[in-house]
């Protein structure tokens, strides 16, 4: 990897579908991320996506396309992704190389919905491949 | 509201889990990791230079559920679930969990703060191996709506 490098720049499509399928393999059953009147009734406007689904979904391009080993990744869930029941919501993720330490690279994961960051201070200390 | 005589609670460690290949399975393919990833294809695991799947870097998350469950019961914490939502979250690892791993974890309350009407509570969840090595520490912030 070579500092400034573009790892990869991926659409991704969330549907209500994606956040049962998410809540099932994680175990995180928080209504907000299935029903519209909870999420109403706590103040949001409606469903949306699990932080950890965004978070997770974010990175997966460089695991499976380069087989890396993440060493650490932190995110800041900056804005909720809310997903429409009839056409869901599509996000844009990607990574730059943004520093390199000897077999390590740091990555700036980036992740936009609706043209608005959604992963704030968002970075992955990789092995480097 | 969450109650502020939690901070610094240390909760008991979690019963240990088995990492399932295909739960690991079910996990990727949940976060968008693709059929030729190390965490669905054993032959792309194998060629990565392991013995079995690989949990994708968020998998831990599933590790920390359950140490979070504990909270979630503890009527001292009156932590209220449905007015939750994901502030910050961050994994270090010191090595990857593989399928066949058996792992528990332990979660103690760091911080509580209050801003802007919400409470921010902070979480670190450490995972161990069965000789007690920790294997990775999961950090998460939660965001308590008020109101």
């Amino acid at each position: 990897m070579e500092l400034g490098q573009i790892v990869f720049d991926k659409k991704l499509h969330f549907t209500r579908d994606s956040l049962v399928r998410y809540a099932g393999a994680s175990g995180d059953f928080n209504p907000i991320h299935y029903r519209d009147d909870i999420a109403q009734r706590v103040g949001l406007p409606g469903v949306l996506a699990h932080g950890m689904l965004t978070m997770g979904a974010a990175i997966s391009p460089l695991f499976d396309e380069l087989g890396i080993g993440v060493l650490d990744y932190s995110v800041r869930f900056s804005k909720p992704v809310l997903v429409d029941a009839e056409n869901g919501s599509e996000l844009n993720v990607s990574a730059e190389v943004v520093e390199l330490d000897g077999d390590k690279a740091k990555l700036a994961i980036k992740a936009l919905f609706n043209d608005q960051t959604v992963l704030a201070k968002s970075f992955a200390w990789v092995t480097n491949a | 509201m969450v109650n502020p005589e939690i901070i610094g609670k240390t909760y008991p460690v979690t019963k240990p889990y088995v990492v399932g290949r295909e739960k690991i399975r079910e996990f990727a393919l949940a976060t968008f990791h693709s059929e030729n990833s190390p965490s669905v294809s054993l032959e792309a695991s194998k060629k990565a230079g392991f013995g079995d799947l690989v949990a994708p870097p968020t998998f831990a998350i599933v590790l920390q559920q359950q140490s979070l469950e504990m909270v979630i019961d503890d009527p001292e914490a009156e932590l209220d679930f449905s007015r939750v939502v994901h502030g910050d979250q961050g994994f270090r690892y010191q090595r990857p969990i593989v399928a066949g791993d058996e792992l528990t974890s332990q979660l103690s309350v760091e911080s509580l703060k209050e801003l802007a009407g919400n409470q921010m509570i902070t979480f670190v969840t450490k995972i161990f191996d069965p000789q007690g090595s920790e294997i990775s520490e999961a950090r998460s912030t939660l965001v308590v709506r008020g109101g």
